[in-house]
């Protein structure tokens, strides 16, 4: 242990974000080029928008080492919650959609402010339940969610401008369609997803958060408080979930009991560990496969249950990390 | 003089064993305090009572003449104490220099709006902290491990990482459990110059430790402790000659004798 002590402080940089920032930028604006038709546009959008909110659940999930079971509901509560403050008081839909999110995460904190004290996985077992009720209120209230039949959801404005998929827009001169200018929408809200992930567990928030999942007894040690940090992060991911509910909501116009069914919150949770738990990257790749896998089975719907626990149990038994942070791990053996 | 860390009559039952029984001791400020004895004695238990993880069931600790009753793990890195573990506590999902920076958690912003969007007055802190970080690895002698990722990292240079992450709680008292276990005589020789340093840097460092020799030659106080209780306590030269010492870890002198005999 003899190593020169140097005399000027070394010179430690935090990891670089912008190359991976720039690749995701590129790609997203790629895209749109490759798209043929509507139909390809839909399904980029609906990809961007369940994109992120699992880039939401990863930091609960792969972070902060909690699992959620109910974050279809958080998702239908911002979608149906928007939709309702637009229709039943007049509210326009940025500010609605704002709202919306407040209301989840306050209904995030009262469900995860008890559970969250507890050692385990009690968490799971609470939102698996909140998802249920969420369901049930949605499918039986129909005075005001229209139940079963759905809701019809009025499209997004933005200072007076109705931003509808069946519109046709001017900007700087080129004609462009609803469906295009969605696609921006929903390919800015993954990006912005991104980035504020990113940022987050960059920070001395992320650093305890990942220390929770390697040590919780070092992080106690180190004074971090952990019930109010997993706490902190269960908000934080289900308000992602809650904003893109609102959006999803917006571009459909349309949205029924399904966005808040068991299965949206599995598939949610399936898209995290098919990606890479702790890897934003890789659990968009992970919306992308899991999103694309239904577009091979139209007229097997009933198949596509199956096959997620399938995709479910493989990854945990071939490769538990998920993945890309498995494919990483090869490449980086593989190179010299 | 006041004493910064004081136990009284502390006792913890595990269902009818008592694994730390009416045990009463002081640690000076400024003082390497060692606890020695045979295994199973209570040493790490005792750790344990102090840091929070259990809760005694009898007697109390002060540090700084508060009480640490009822106190949560997280709460007493802001009184200034921290700890290291016999069984390694490293987060081998970070990188050792996040590890580090991990200790100074309680000095940092950690606003969840900050956080999100990365405001400059929080990037300026966290690159401040990531340069101490770096020079606490230095000082514990594992800087050449500065950038790499914790499950990278060799047994001995984790030891000393969690002393790093420790000491970047800036604390006034370090409790360190079993540091040398499992080092080499190079290692440990190492060791003892870092608690050293450490001491000298004003650090109040309490030392549950195995190793003989390192205990001899460092320490200012040692407490024996036997089946959890208070066997003897004195200065290195004390301990070396009282003869309850002796018997404890030798055996009695009637059994010696009858094996020689």
């Amino acid at each position: 242990m003899s190593e020169a002590i140097p005399q000027s402080p070394p010179r430690v940089r935090a990891t670089a974000k912008w190359p991976g920032l720039t690749v995701l930028a590129v790609v997203l604006l790629v895209l749109p080029f490759l798209a043929g038709n509507d139909y390809h546009y839909d399904l980029m959008i609906k990809i961007a928008l369940t994109a992120g909110v699992a880039v939401g659940l990863n930091l609960l999930v792969g972070y902060a080492g909690q699992i959620s079971l109910g974050h279809a509901a958080f998702y239908a509560a911002g979608a149906y919650g928007s939709a309702l403050l637009v229709s039943h008081y007049e509210i326009t839909p940025v500010p609605a959609m704002l709202l919306a999110a407040v209301g989840v995460a306050v209904l995030a904190w009262l469900v995860g402010r008890p559970i969250l004290h507890l050692k385990g996985h009690y968490l799971s077992m609470a939102t698996l339940g909140l998802g249920v009720i969420a369901a049930i209120v949605i499918n039986n209230e129909d005075q005001l969610t229209g139940g079963p039949d759905g809701l019809t959801v009025a499209p997004l404005s933005v200072f007076g401008h109705e931003l509808s998929v069946f519109g046709s827009y001017q900007l700087f001169g080129l004609t462009i369609s609803g469906t295009q200018v969605w696609y921006g929408i929903a390919a800015g809200f993954l990006f912005l997803s991104v980035v504020f992930a990113l940022n987050l567990i960059d920070s001395p928030l992320g650093r305890a958060l990942r220390a929770l999942h390697g040590s919780e007894i070092a992080a106690q040690v180190a004074g971090v408080d952990t019930a109010k940090f997993k706490l902190r992060v269960f908000v934080i991911s289900a308000v992602y979930a809650s904003l893109a509910g609102s959006l999803y909501g917006y571009y459909g116009g349309f949205i029924t009991p399904n966005i808040a069914s068991f299965t949206h919150s599995i598939e949610l949770i399936t898209i995290v560990v098919l990606g890479g738990m702790a890897s934003t990257y890789g659990v968009i790749l992970g919306a992308v496969i899991l999103l694309l896998i239904p577009q091979f089975l139209t007229g097997f719907q009933e198949l596509e249950m199956v096959l997620f626990g399938a995709i479910l149990m493989a990854v945990m038994i071939f490769m538990p990390r998920g993945l890309v942070p498995t494919l990483a791990r090869r490449f980086q053996k593989e190179a010299p | 003089m006041t004493a910064l860390l004081s136990v009284d009559n502390l006792g913890k039952e595990f269902g009818g064993v008592h694994a730390v029984e009416d045990l009463s001791f002081q640690v000076e400020k400024g003082r390497i305090h060692s606890i020695i004895g045979p295994n199973g004695a209570g040493k790490t238990t005792l750790f344990n009572l102090i840091t929070g993880l259990y809760q005694p069931t009898s007697g109390s600790v002060h540090l700084n003449g508060r009480s640490l009753a009822g106190h949560q793990p997280h709460e007493l890195a802001p009184l200034g104490m921290c700890r290291t573990f016999q069984n390694l506590q490293i987060c081998m999902n970070m990188t050792a220099l996040e590890n580090v920076m991990l200790g100074r958690h309680r000095h940092l912003k950690q606003g969840t709006f900050t956080s999100l969007f990365k405001l400059p007055a929080l990037r300026r802190a966290d690159q401040q902290c990531r340069e101490e970080c770096a020079e606490l690895m230095e000082f514990v002698g594992c800087g050449q491990y500065i950038r790499h990722h914790a499950s990278a990292m060799p047994y001995g240079a984790l030891k000393r990482l969690e002393i790093a992450r420790a000491l970047a709680a800036s604390p006034d008292i370090l409790l360190l459990d079993e540091p040398a276990a499992g080092l080499n005589r190079t290692e440990t020789d190492a060791l003892r110059e870092v608690i050293r340093k450490i001491a000298d840097r004003g650090i109040t460092v309490v030392l549950v430790e195995h190793d003989m020799k390192l205990v001899m030659s460092i320490s200012d106080q040692v407490l024996v402790l036997c089946y959890g209780r208070k066997l003897a306590e004195g200065t290195p030269e004390e301990i070396r000659a009282n003869p309850d010492v002796i018997d404890a870890y030798l055996g009695n002198r009637h059994s010696r004798e009858e094996a020689t005999a």
